[in-house]
């Protein structure tokens, strides 16, 4: 939303979220990029002898990425600790999958990388899954998960989302794979909570994520004075100019 | 104890009327040549030494002891932990380089040249660059890209691109280019402590060139900072700016000018960005004329950023207009005599000082 209240105090935007000391290391813009990336985390990872993986998550549009094998690659020669993630939902921004990829079986792309298939909608096979895959890398490097998952919204705030698939298949899987109600019949046909339990949950995070949304709302745009900040980790003292530098100077601390 | 006094006296005189060395180079009393590959070796060398933190990465850097050498011995001393032979995948592996740095570690992510950085520039700039910024403080990226850039010698024009003006023009970045010996030292040593991403520009036609280093340089603990130009030397006729190997084409340019009366003064840039606008202004305020120098194609370029930055602060000073060398506006050809054309000569630098002095008459206007 752009605000200061913002994990990145408004400079990052909608998708660009950060929390390093969470260990999350950011959505990143540019479709692929991050594959690489996270496969340098990977790497940091061992490096530091950490005994910890990274989690590299891309779509089934990104797979095609050129970059992707480059890492996947490198990570397979240098036995890092990487995990690719191919989040499988069909659609890459507006275009099927099969308009796409030749080969729409992300798990088998590795090639001389182990890759397993997981029903992204039950989030007990990928709790399992992820938890196999993390044994997996720390012991003999990458390994690539493909989660067979589905997007009811658009791709970005500017896609309707409606113009390239039926609004009956939208509603077709939620209806029969949504992963939520999937749960929630699981708990009730084991007897784990009853109808209004439930139901009291839905509402108590309803309810944080409406409070949420009004302090986001609340928050003030950042100051003028933030144009200009965090350009460097050590700005030396140098100068920075706004559109008129006659008009819009600034020292970079 | 007259006899003694005496002798110092003498002394001092012997100094004084020592002549003048045109070329102001840095001398001290311990006059030790290195050459620029020995003095970016020894500073790899130094501060992987200092920080386990920082490893290097790229093409032929380990068991071939470095497409040029500059990175020889260290597989050997720091192994294959540190050092790392990748494959020909520069997005990939700087990615994968920019990734570490945010984890924290230190990559110095070596390009054989910087034509094949282009391979990789969305990590450079998008991954790199901006994260600092977009995350608010959150992740900083204390990554160096080096190698060699600009034109050699007959390698033809897709590995002859001076990628100096497209790296500056980026905020985030910071990128550094050194001319001699004491420039790749404290330049490269800067560079690896810094916490942003630095693109380190060198010159392939330099690593063998040895120049004359003091003990201050020559000690681990040596750096320059980042965003201050070097006066290489004083005049007051007129003020070349120039970087990497067009220094020395400046220099030789200014001892010909002196003897035609014309008092140069030289500005070693060192730094592409931040650029040292004050002192450029400083020098120009003090000439008036000003001459821009640079390899790179001059549409857009370093010369045209300099030129711009003066006529904004120090108009009223300028009695002549700026006049800018750059590369010729076209790709690099092959042919030996084409390429001469293709690169700024001594000759060109004189010729346009010459111009700004009103010593030559201007050319004609062409269409």
């Amino acid at each position: 939303m752009g605000r200061q209240a913002g994990c990145s105090k408004g400079k990052g935007g909608s998708m660009h979220f950060y929390k390093k000391d969470s260990n999350f290391y950011g959505g990143h813009g540019i479709v692929g990029a991050q594959v690489p990336l996270g496969c340098g985390l990977a790497f940091a990872q061992k490096y530091s002898k950490d005994e910890t993986v990274t989690f590299a998550l891309y779509g089934d549009g990104a797979a095609n990425q050129g970059q992707l094998f480059e890492a996947l690659n490198i990570s397979a020669l240098w036995d890092l600790p990487a995990i690719l993630v191919c989040e499988n939902n069909h659609y890459g921004m507006g275009t099927a999958e099969w308009r796409a990829a030749k080969s729409p079986a992300y798990y088998k792309r590795g090639d001389y990388v182990p890759g397993l298939k997981v029903d992204g909608m039950d989030a007990f096979a990928v709790k399992q899954a992820c938890k196999f895959a993390k044994e997996h890398a720390m012991k003999n490097g990458p390994i690539i998960l493909e989660m067979d998952t589905y997007r009811y919204h658009g791709h970005s705030m500017s896609d309707p989302g409606s113009t390239y698939r039926t609004r009956d298949e939208i509603s077709g899987v939620r209806q029969e794979r949504d992963p939520i109600e999937r749960v929630r019949k699981l708990i009730l046909s084991h007897d784990l909570a009853t109808e209004k339990e439930l139901k009291d949950i839905e509402k108590e995070v309803r309810k944080e994520v409406d409070d949420a949304i009004a302090q986001a709302k609340e928050s003030p745009m950042p100051e003028p004075s933030e144009l200009f900040t965090n350009v460097y980790a050590k700005g030396l003292g140098v100068e920075s100019f706004g559109a008129d530098r006659k008009e819009v100077r600034a020292t970079l601390p | 104890m007259l006899a003694i006094s005496r002798q110092r006296i003498l002394g001092q005189c012997f100094q004084k009327i020592r002549p003048a060395v045109s070329e102001l180079r840095s001398y001290s009393s311990a006059a030790k040549q290195i050459t620029v590959r020995e003095a970016l070796n020894s500073s790899l060398d130094e501060e992987m030494s200092a920080d386990p933190k920082v490893f290097l990465m790229g093409e032929e850097v380990g068991e071939y002891q470095g497409a040029y050498k500059i990175t020889k011995g260290l597989l050997e001393k720091y192994g294959p932990e540190r050092v790392l032979d990748t494959p020909i995948t520069e997005a990939g592996f700087t990615g994968i380089g920019v990734g570490a740095a945010y984890y924290g570690l230190k990559p110095v992510v070596e390009f054989m040249t910087f034509n094949f950085s282009m391979q990789a520039i969305d990590h450079i700039i998008n991954s790199a660059a901006k994260s600092n910024y977009m995350s608010a403080g959150q992740i900083s990226v204390p990554i160096v890209f080096r190698g060699p850039n600009g034109a050699a010698a007959g390698v033809g024009a897709q590995h002859s691109q001076c990628y100096a003006a497209w790296y500056a023009s980026c905020p985030g970045l910071k990128v550094l280019s050194p001319y001699n010996s004491e420039d790749a030292r404290g330049l490269l040593k800067a560079a690896i402590r810094d916490p942003d991403p630095v693109v380190f520009l060198e010159n392939e036609l330099l690593y063998g060139e040895s120049f004359p280093v003091s003990d201050e340089v020559l000690d681990s603990s040596f750096s320059l900072p980042i965003g201050k130009a070097k006066i290489e030397r004083e005049g007051n006729d007129v003020t070349i700016t120039a970087f990497s190997k067009m220094v020395g084409y400046a220099l030789k340019a200014a001892e010909i000018l002196e003897k035609d009366g014309i008092n140069a003064e030289v500005i070693n840039l060192r730094s592409i960005r931040p650029l040292d606008r004050s002192t450029i202004n400083a020098s120009v305020r003090k000439t008036n004329r000003l001459i821009t120098v640079e390899e790179g194609f001059p549409q857009h370029g370093v010369g045209a950023e300099i030129c711009s930055s003066v006529v904004e602060e120090s108009f009223a000073y300028l009695d002549a207009p700026v006049e800018r060398i750059a590369g010729a506006d076209v790709p690099m050809p092959y042919a030996a005599n084409l390429e001469r054309m293709a690169v700024p000569q001594v000759e060109d630098i004189v010729r346009a000082a010459k111009r700004a002095c009103y010593r030559s008459v201007p050319l004609a206007a062409t269409a």
